[in-house]
């Protein structure tokens, strides 16, 4: 192979080297690993206007570490989890962030939806003055613009250069870790700060949806709502949350001697084309074949596979259906559910689900999904992890599944780093 | 409302646009943005907030009357005197 061909292929190599995590049950990497292998659950009673009492996946990190009172006030819950979960990504990354060039840092923060939250609370506020529209906030455009999350990192972080949201419903977070690695290998970008959030607890309009929907979980023990592949299902837990990492070229990771994750060696999105809100075992599948044909590998090559599963009957019966179809001859694969610890966090469900995982290369555990006391047959493997961790002879590759309303599927394969 | 009570109105008004400012020392005669990080947006929550609080409508050729905290209190006093404060 010809140096500069060499190069190329190190430069398509793309590594995670950095992790800033907010979810329910934990505001960093070693607090959410720590409480899905203790099986501890996010999911709290949750008031919601107009609603009454819901449960819900509810984050407690602090919103003031890296934001100014007074930006907050100007930003959205979206933008302060998103400023909260790169700071922290940068800082673990050991970058030399005053001195990394802002102009080739690029922000690619997955969204399932942004500008519910803002537009419900501006509708409540001019209901007070008998719908007078010229109390209608002046914040509303900025807060509610598409871009607003991963424009608002920008803003806190002083990064000039592109900054998207990825709009891909609950694949979201997959999304953003795909949007990364590609302007990375594209040459756009130094160095991607991506993944998903979710501010979506925020808007009753999400909960009384799926209630209208018979799809919003209830149950007297909140932590025991959200019950992936379990018979005593009823729907799902809306949760909020974020996932962002830092991704860099493995040269340049090296160079600089960064502690490395794993390496994003496959990836896929396709499109069911059936259904608004039904999911496609067939797609899934094929989603799935496209990022192990991408990664080079084969099913019976991927130790852990984090499940989308969210506790509808359909769609976990629709996605086992993809990983039997995948997995059946792979005994040795451990399935795994992270929503059954913290619900659904929507745009952040993907990158927490995968980052939850990434520390199975070096404990070689698969955390369990928890709640499935009475598994449906009709969406059973023995590979799923039960209740209680499962210890595995090795990890070397996870799979994460994500998949969203409208027929969008997205998988994302990390391989452990070894040099 | 006398002047003292307008202020204070104020002085909560830009409290809560302002949450990491010290307002302590704010000196009545400067204008505000000399002493704060107060941007176009902001100065217009200073409008929207009365608007909501007083039913004031401002009118944008006059928003130059509220440049400092005494002009501000001059310029609402005729329109706030017979109004109660509120506890």
């Amino acid at each position: 192979m010809a140096t500069g061909e060499r190069n190329d292929a190190l430069n398509s190599r793309i590594v995670i080297t950095g992790v800033g995590v907010a979810a329910p049950n934990g505001n960093n990497l070693a607090e959410f690993r720590a409480a899905v292998l203790a099986g501890k659950s996010g999911v709290v009673n949750y008031e919601t206007r107009y609603m009454g009492p819901v449960l819900a996946g509810v984050c407690s990190f602090d919103e003031f570490r890296y934001q100014k009172k007074k930006d907050r006030r100007r930003g959205t819950r979206g933008g302060s989890v998103a400023i909260y979960c790169a700071n922290e990504a940068v800082k673990d990354s050991g970058l030399d962030w005053p001195n990394v060039a802002k102009d080739r840092v690029g922000v690619y923060v997955g969204i399932t939806e942004h500008g519910n939250v803002e537009t419900e609370n501006e509708i409540y506020e001019i209901s007070k003055f008998g719908y007078d529209t010229k109390v209608w906030s002046h914040h509303h455009n900025p807060r509610t613009v598409a871009n607003n999350p991963a424009g608002e990192v920008t803003l806190n972080m002083g990064i000039s250069g592109p900054h998207l949201c990825i709009g891909a419903a609950c694949a979201a977070g997959n999304a953003g870790f795909i949007q990364g690695l590609q302007m990375l290998r594209l040459g756009e970008v130094d160095l991607a700060i991506c993944g998903g959030v979710s501010e979506s607890i925020h808007t009753f309009g999400i909960f009384a949806s799926f209630q209208s929907q018979g799809a919003l979980a209830r149950h007297e023990d909140p932590t025991k709502a959200c019950r992936p592949f379990d018979k005593g299902r009823n729907g799902i837990v809306v949760a909020e949350g974020g996932g962002l990492v830092t991704l860099e070229r493995l040269p340049d990771a090296l160079a600089r001697g960064a502690k490395i994750y794993g390496e994003i060696v496959g990836y896929g999105i396709n499109s069911d084309a059936t259904d608004f809100v039904l999911p496609n075992r067939s797609r899934q599948a094929e989603c799935i074949r496209l990022a192990l044909k991408r990664a080079g590998i084969s099913a019976s090559d991927i130790d852990i596979v984090s499940s989308h599963a969210t506790a509808t009957e359909q769609g976990d019966q629709e996605e086992v259906g993809a990983l039997r179809e995948i997995f059946g001859d792979n005994p040795d694969v451990a399935i795994n559910n992270t929503k059954s610890f913290i619900g659904h966090a929507m745009g952040a469900a993907g990158a927490l689900e995968l980052l939850g995982n990434i520390p199975s290369f070096d404990d070689h555990i698969a955390h369990a999904t928890i709640n499935l006391d009475d598994p449906d047959p009709g969406c059973w493997m023995p590979q799923i992890v039960a209740n209680q961790p499962r210890e595995l002879p090795r990890v070397r590759h996870i799979l994460n599944n994500s998949f969203g309303m409208l027929g969008i599927n997205s998988v994302v394969i990390v391989r452990k780093f070894e040099g | 409302m006398n002047a003292a009570e307008i202020r204070q109105v104020i002085i909560n008004i830009l409290n809560r646009i302002a949450p990491d400012e010290d307002l302590s020392n704010l000196d009545d005669e400067k204008p505000f943005r000399e002493q704060m990080e107060l941007d176009s947006m902001d100065f217009l929550d200073i409008v929207m907030e009365l608007r909501k609080l007083y039913r004031i409508e401002i009118p944008e050729a006059e928003y130059s009357n509220l440049t400092t905290m005494a002009s501000t209190v001059k310029y609402l006093l005729p329109k706030l005197s017979a109004t109660p404060a509120m506890a």
